[in-house]
C-alpha cells in the first residue's frame, strides 16, 4: 500500500509530515481533507484521528496522527533509508524535540497562523496577536541563539529530527514581515540557511502555497 | 547511591511528572530543591542546567536533560530492564506500540496540557500565590478541556489505557494536572464514565501515590 498523507499543504502540521517523507526520499500521496465542508468531522476521518485534525499518515502497517508522532515514526521505521534523522544522543534529541513542541511552537504557531495561514484560507489577520506573541517568543529565541552558538545543529553535530520539526513554521515565517525574529539572530539565521538549503527541503518548499 | 538528581519541587506538575516516571521505573534519585521564590531558577548556575529557567532539570552521571516528557523518555531508554517495562509501548514493545504511545503523548502535550495547565493556574496556583482569578479564562479553558475529554471518553471506551492495553507514559503524563483538577472539580473527569474509570485506575498506582506523599510532606 502506498503511503498516504491526509492533510492540506497550507497546514504547517501537514508540512511537517511532508518534510520528513521528502527527507527520507519516500513516495506518498497527499489526500486533501476538505475542512471547509467538514471533511475532518466525518466518521471515516474521525476513525483515523478522533480529534478531527490533520495530518493523518497511513502506510501498510498502520495509521498515525499528531505530526510529531508521524515524523518520529517515519524517522524510525525508515531509519536505514536516506538520511538518518536520529543520529544524536538520546538526551539531546529528546530534549530538543520536546523544546520545539512545548516552547517554540505555541507562540510561533500563533504568529504564522495569523500572518501566513489565515490569508490563504479567507480569514483576516489579527495583528495584536502577532505583536503579543512576537514579544513572548523573543526570550525563547534568545535561548536557541545561545545554544546554536555552541552547537551546529540542535541535538549536536548532525541534522536530526529535532531540527526538521522546526522547518514548516520557520519557512512560513520567512515569507512574512516578522522574519526578523530569526534574521536578527546570527546563529539562528545561519542554522536556518543551512537546513533550508537541503535538497529535500527545497523539494518540499516548492510544493507549498506560501 | 543515587547518580540521578532531579531539580525542582514536587509541587510543580512538570517535576511531579518526572518523579512519577522514576518511581514507576524503580530508579533511585535525589531531589534537589530550587527556590523559585528567591529566583534560583534564573540563577546562572541553574541556567546552565535548564536554559529556559524552568523546572525540572535532570542530571545523571552522563548528561543533563530537560523538558519533563523528554526526561521521562530518556529514563525509559536508559533503564529498559528496570521497573515498569511497558511505559514506552506495552507488552508488544514494537514500533507500532511505541508510536501509539508517542501519538497519545503528543495529544496530551498539544491538546490536554494547554487548557488543563491554564485551569491549574487559575484554580490552584492563582489563589495560592495571591493572583486574581479570571472567570473568562476559566470558562474558556473548561470548554476546551471538555472537548478533549469527550474524545478521551470515546477512546477509553474502546481501549483500556490511552495507547492500548497497558499503562504507558501517555497516561502517566496526565497525572500531575489531572490530580490538581480532580481535587478542584471532580465532575470534569468523573462525569465521563470511561475517563472516570481510567482516572481512578491510573491515580491509584503506587508510584503516583508516592509522588502525592512527597507533595503533601511538610516543608523543611
Amino acid at each position: 500500500m502506498a503511503i498516504k498523507l491526509h492533510g492540506q499543504p497550507w497546514s504547517n502540521n501537514t508540512v511537517r509530515a511532508m518534510t520528513v517523507l521528502n527527507e527520507k526520499g519516500l513516495d506518498y500521496v497527499l489526500c486533501p481533507v476538505d475542512l471547509r465542508s467538514g471533511g475532518h468531522k466525518k466518521p471515516e476521518f474521525l476513525a483515523l484521528n478522533p480529534f478531527g485534525q490533520i495530518p493523518v499518515f497511513q502506510d501498510g502497517d498502520g495509521s498515525v496522527f499528531e505530526s510529531r508522532a508521524i515524523t518520529r515514526y517515519v524517522a524510525t521505521r525508515y531509519k536505514e533509508t536516506g538520511t538518518d534523522l536520529l543520529s544524536a544522543s538520546s538526551a539531546a534529541l529528546e530534549t530538543w524535540l520536546q523544546v520545539e513542541g512545548s516552547q517554540f511552537n505555541p507562540p510561533m504557531f500563533r504568529i504564522i497562523f495569523e500572518l501566513g495561514i489565515k490569508p490563504l484560507i479567507g480569514m483576516s489577520t489579527n495583528m495584536s496577536v502577532v505583536e503579543n506573541e512576537s514579544d513572548k517568543i523573543g526570550k525563547v529565541l534568545d535561548v536557541y541563539e545561545a545554544h546554536l552558538a555552541k552547537n551546529k545543529y540542535l541535538a549536536g553535530d548532525e541534522f536530526t529530527l529535532a531540527d526538521l520539526n522546526h522547518m514548516p513554521e520557520i519557512y512560513i515565517l520567512s515569507k512574512s514581515a516578522k522574519f526578523d525574529l530569526i534574521d536578527s539572530r546570527p546563529h539562528l539565521k545561519a542554522w536556518w540557511e543551512d537546513i533550508s538549503a537541503r535538497p529535500a527541503w527545497k523539494k518540499t518548499a516548492v510544493s507549498l502555497p506560501f | 547511591m543515587a547518580s540521578v538528581t532531579v531539580y525542582g519541587t514536587p509541587l510543580s506538575p512538570a517535576v511531579s511528572r518526572v518523579l512519577a516516571c522514576l518511581f514507576e521505573k524503580d530508579v533511585d534519585f535525589k531531589l534537589a530543591p530550587v527556590d523559585m521564590a528567591k529566583g534560583q531558577h534564573k540563577s546562572p548556575d541553574f541556567l546552565k542546567l535548564q536554559p529556559f529557567g524552568q523546572v525540572p532539570a535532570f542530571q545523571d552521571e552522563l548528561t543533563t536533560v530537560f523538558e519533563s516528557r523528554a526526561i521521562c523518555k530518556y529514563i525509559c531508554n536508559k533503564y529498559p530492564e528496570k521497573g515498569n517495562q511497558t511505559l514506552m509501548g506495552g507488552r508488544d514493545g514494537g514500533l507500532l506500540a511505541q508510536t501509539s504511545v508517542d501519538q497519545w503523548l503528543e495529544a496530551e502535550g498539544q491538546s490536554f496540557n494547554p487548557p488543563s495547565s491554564a485551569l491549574v493556574f487559575q484554580l490552584a496556583f492563582a489563589p495560592m500565590f495571591g493572583f486574581k482569578q479570571d472567570p473568562a479564562a476559566i470558562e474558556q479553558n473548561e470548554a476546551k478541556l471538555a472537548n478533549v475529554l469527550d474524545v478521551y471518553d470515546r477512546r477509553l471506551g474502546e481501549s483500556k489505557f490511552l495507547a492500548g492495553d497497558d499503562f504507558t507514559l501517555a497516561d502517566l503524563a496526565h497525572l500531575p494536572n489531572g490530580h490538581i483538577l480532580v481535587s478542584k472539580n471532580e465532575d470534569l473527569f468523573m462525569s465521563r464514565k470511561n475517563v472516570g474509570r481510567w482516572w481512578v485506575e491510573i491515580s491509584a498506582r503506587p508510584a503516583w501515590k508516592k509522588v502525592v506523599e512527597m507533595q503533601n510532606a511538610p516543608l523543611g
